[in-house]
């Protein structure tokens, strides 16, 4: 792999809760406008890992990393990062749909909004932007002034989605965003990452290996705290190298 | 004797006892209204809520209530301007700004002060804010600025705002509304901070992971988010706060100068209704006009009050959650 | 549209902090700065009390009577007086508070009932501690004939602070896991012997906390007993709760505004203004330390 390509390198990175080490001294490039999947059985660290991208993990009082995570060369974990310059590159979208209890349009326009944008015409433009790049802007057009939390719950996360779109990121973080979701709108919402890959990087944690096998074109396996294995998913779903791979992947456990 | 029987009569009496509040608001209630019953019956509602005069111990006596109601409304105002703001930023700083190191003692700090006894909040302006209104800021606001501002021979500046200063500022005595709010704001932003600080709390994490994965800072989650969410909370610590500083007796019978007329200035005296009736409920003959009028007062303050509790319990169940985009 | 607009980013500067965080640190700083008022407050009426109280504070000072109209001697009586009327209370509030606790938490059913019951206490929560100084009035001194009395000012308290105990002890009783009520249902045990045996005594340190709190505002308030049991003086320790009491917090305030010695009775008002934040924060701080301790030792 290029170094150069990479979007994101991770250097012998460890994060601990507290005394708990959840991250255990990962090597690892992210390529750029590819979509990279890390599956793993729970507690793997993988949704640490993930925090990890946009200082999410922050919020919480007693952590504690190690090591370098390298964005576009430069380490997130300098002391005089910007993290909110970070996050507004990097977005994030979460297992549980989240919309504020607003209306959909206020949702979206949340993020240009702290930005300071004020003109009515560039937030209409932004919103309706985001939503049809969420795929979201069909069912939606004719009620933009209701509350967010009136939608299915595939809508909504789609609606969460164009929260972030409307950042204009260059990454995008999912963590299990599916796995709160029925079928066709987990299906959907496939579709659309496949539509995005186009022009963001992607990265997504799941525990459906059938997920990550459908849509990734990089995987990379975790197993306590360990980046066990990475490498083009349809190498690590047909032919893995490590043993643990195969197993975790034929359901032998996890 | 069967357990169930037992088990039967023990629920009886733990459901007896249960009742025990209903009845004592019923009691409260209703021996309130049965004392301040005549003086409405005798001398008229509206003469009594609305007359200008209250002489209670003069002969024929006066029984307007109207002057000591305006003075509760003015200490309130004013008390309101400094300990919303305060009380919520208060609760703010604790839940969502300090230092989890820093909330650890400011947390126990803050209902120290809730415990604080009224009296002593009262005995401190009394000794100590009072002679500096009077004896420190007055000359300076009153005097010391006019000369200032008239030698600077500025037009506007040099006549009507020195003339303001002179005229405005001038502290006759330190026992007046503006020192009973400095007071009442430190009762009232425990019981306003402490409310709030729950509301804010139980803001879901979920929003706020939502608006920092979205490039957020801190202030901005805060302001767009957090606030708004909690709008109903909020409501609910502002009105109790407010209620505590309606009802509030021995800071306002201490510092607020006990004149019983309306006060047109911040630092005119007032006789708030609370410090009526403990400065004079001693001095009532029994069943006298006076003490019935005394009564009357309280069962105006104790329909004030609850009046603010059936509407914060309205507002808390009503409005759950706000919609965020008003804000913004 | 995106391709241009992102590779225009500059990466590795644009993620260096820049003064756009300005209104956020202003506004961050706002909040701490109004934030720390109300501890400030507390902190510069603490010192002043005790600067000016200090001196006065001393063995002699509160073991023996007033004397010479008050502006000597000390203040012996009046803390007897408070600490009558504070237990007094508490004795006859803690049965009825945890009692009504009982209810709430083990068998009242939702419905209108209930409904009625806890918009009681509500309200009862929320009514200004003059008017209960005029319940009492109305019903102890007058209705009852107690006269004004210890036994009147300790009842007059205890109607006060009842919806402080009652939320505490029911907050200690709904902290008792749902597993220790099942297991003892399970043994064969009936509603009452769970809660007496097993949810009782476990929620007992909370509920004690929350008497040692109400105890500390008991203590402090002066309004309920002014018409219904607090005396400018008495000779002696009262000898029957039918007996006035004189009580820290009105000492303050009659030495304050309605002596005759306004000024020269001026240390004693320190003094006795000392006294009673020791005596109230004290306890008020020995309740907090009570109740994070048991909130950290929860094993369950």
């Amino acid at each position: 792999m290029v170094a150069g390509k990479n979007i994101f390198e991770l250097k012998d990175f460890s994060f601990y809760y507290g005394d708990f080490l959840a991250v255990k001294s990962v090597n690892l490039g992210i390529e750029a406008r590819k979509i990279t999947a890390i599956i793993g059985p729970s507690g793997c660290g993988k949704s640490t890992l993930l925090r990890s991208l946009n200082r999410m993990n922050d919020l919480i009082l007693t952590s504690r990393v190690e090591g370098e995570v390298l964005f576009h060369g430069v380490d997130i974990y300098r002391k005089d990062t910007d993290v909110i310059e970070l996050r507004k590159r990097v977005g994030m979208v979460f297992q549980k749909p989240n919309p504020f209890p607003s209306s959909v349009y206020e949702n979206v326009c949340y993020g240009p909004r702290i930005r300071g944008i004020k003109k009515k015409s560039q937030l209409d433009e932004i919103v309706e932007n985001a939503l049809v790049r969420a795929d979201l802007w069909k069912e939606v057009k004719d009620k933009l002034h209701e509350s967010g939390m009136s939608l299915s719950g595939g809508q909504m996360q789609r609606l969460c989605i164009a929260r972030s779109l409307a950042q204009e990121p260059e990454v995008l973080l999912f963590d299990e965003p599916t796995s709160a979701l029925d079928p066709i709108s987990t299906a959907n919402i496939e579709n659309l990452l496949q539509e995005l890959r186009k022009t963001i990087t992607i990265v997504i944690v799941t525990h459906n290996m059938q997920q990550a096998a459908r849509i990734s074109d990089y995987t990379a396996f975790m197993y306590l705290g360990e980046l066990i294995e990475f490498g083009e998913t349809d190498t690590i779903f047909v032919n893995p190298y490590n043993k643990l791979t195969e197993e975790y992947i034929t359901g032998r456990f996890g | 004797m069967r357990w169930q029987t037992k088990e039967k009569a023990v629920e009886r009496i733990v459901s007896a006892v249960g009742l025990f509040s209903v009845i004592v608001l019923l009691l409260i209630g209703f021996f309130l209204f049965k004392e301040a019953f005549f003086i409405f019956y005798k001398i008229g509602v509206m003469k009594v809520l609305f007359g200008m005069a209250w002489y209670p111990t003069y002969e024929p006596p006066e029984f307007g209530m109207f002057p000591l109601i305006m003075g509760t409304v003015a200490v309130t105002i004013l008390t309101s301007l400094l300990a919303i703001p305060l009380g919520i930023a208060t609760a703010v700083y604790i839940a969502e700004v300090a230092h989890h190191r820093v909330k650890e003692i400011l947390k126990p700090v803050i209902e120290m002060l809730a415990s604080f006894p009224s009296v002593v909040l009262g005995f401190f302006g009394m000794v100590v804010v009072a002679p500096i209104l009077s004896n420190w800021l007055s000359p300076i606001l009153s005097e010391h600025i006019p000369e200032l501002l008239r030698s600077t021979g500025i037009p506007l500046l040099s006549t009507t705002v020195a003339d303001f200063f002179y005229d405005k500022l001038f502290i006759a005595s330190g026992l007046n509304i503006s020192t009973a709010a400095l007071m009442l704001t430190a009762r009232a932003i425990p019981v306003i901070s402490s409310i709030a600080e729950d509301a804010l709390t139980a803001v879901p994490r979920t929003y706020r992971e939502a608006s920092y994965s979205l490039g957020a800072g801190k202030w901005d989650t805060i302001w767009r988010v957090v606030i708004p969410s909690s709008v109903s909370g909020l409501s609910v610590a502002v009105i109790l706060g407010i209620g505590t500083i309606v009802g509030e007796t021995m800071i306002v019978l201490m510092v607020a100068g006990g004149a019983a007329v309306i006060p047109y200035w911040i630092f005119d005296a007032a006789r708030p209704m609370p410090a009526a009736i403990a400065a004079e409920m001693a001095e009532a003959p029994f069943r006298s006009l006076h003490y019935h009028a005394l009564f009357g007062i309280g069962a105006i303050l104790f329909l004030i009050t609850f009046g603010l509790s059936l509407l914060s319990d309205f507002i808390s169940k009503k409005y759950r959650s706000v919609r965020i985009g008003e804000k913004i | 549209m995106t391709e241009t607009f992102r590779d225009a980013r500059a990466p590795i500067d644009a993620l260096r902090k820049r003064g756009r965080n300005l209104t956020e640190s202003f506004f961050l700083s706002l909040i701490r700065l109004l934030g720390s008022v109300g501890a400030l407050i507390l902190f510069a009426i603490l010192f002043f009390v005790a600067y000016n109280g200090i001196h006065i504070l001393s063995w002699e000072f509160i073991t023996q009577p007033p004397l010479d109209a008050m502006t000597k001697g000390g203040i012996f009586p009046v803390i007897v007086g408070t600490v009558l009327l504070t237990m007094l209370c508490m004795i006859v509030v803690m049965p009825i508070g945890v009692t009504t606790a009982i209810f709430l938490s083990e068998y009242a059913k939702p419905g209108l009932l209930l409904k009625i019951v806890m918009m009681s206490i509500y309200t009862l929560a929320g009514v200004p501690s003059v008017v209960f100084g005029l319940f009492g009035l109305a019903v102890f001194v007058v209705t009852l004939n107690f006269g004004m009395s210890l036994l009147a000012g300790s009842l007059t308290l205890a109607i006060m602070v009842l919806p402080y105990i009652i939320s505490t002890s029911e907050e200690a009783l709904k902290a008792v896991p749902y597993s220790f009520k099942e297991a003892s249902l399970a043994c064969g045990a009936t509603k009452w012997q769970t809660i007496r045996k097993v949810i009782l005594p476990t929620a007992l340190p909370g509920i004690l906390t929350g008497a040692i709190l109400g105890t500390a505002k008991v203590s402090g308030e002066t309004a309920p007993i002014m018409f219904t049991a607090a005396a400018f003086f008495t000779t002696g320790l009262p000898r029957s709760v039918f007996e006035p009491v004189m009580a820290l917090p009105y000492h303050i305030y009659v030495l304050a505004t309605a002596g005759t010695h306004i000024e020269e009775t001026r240390p004693i008002q320190y003094g006795t203004a000392l006294t009673l934040i020791v005596l109230v924060l004290g306890m008020n701080l020995l309740g907090i330390i009570l109740r994070s301790r048991q909130r950290k030792k929860r094993a369950w």
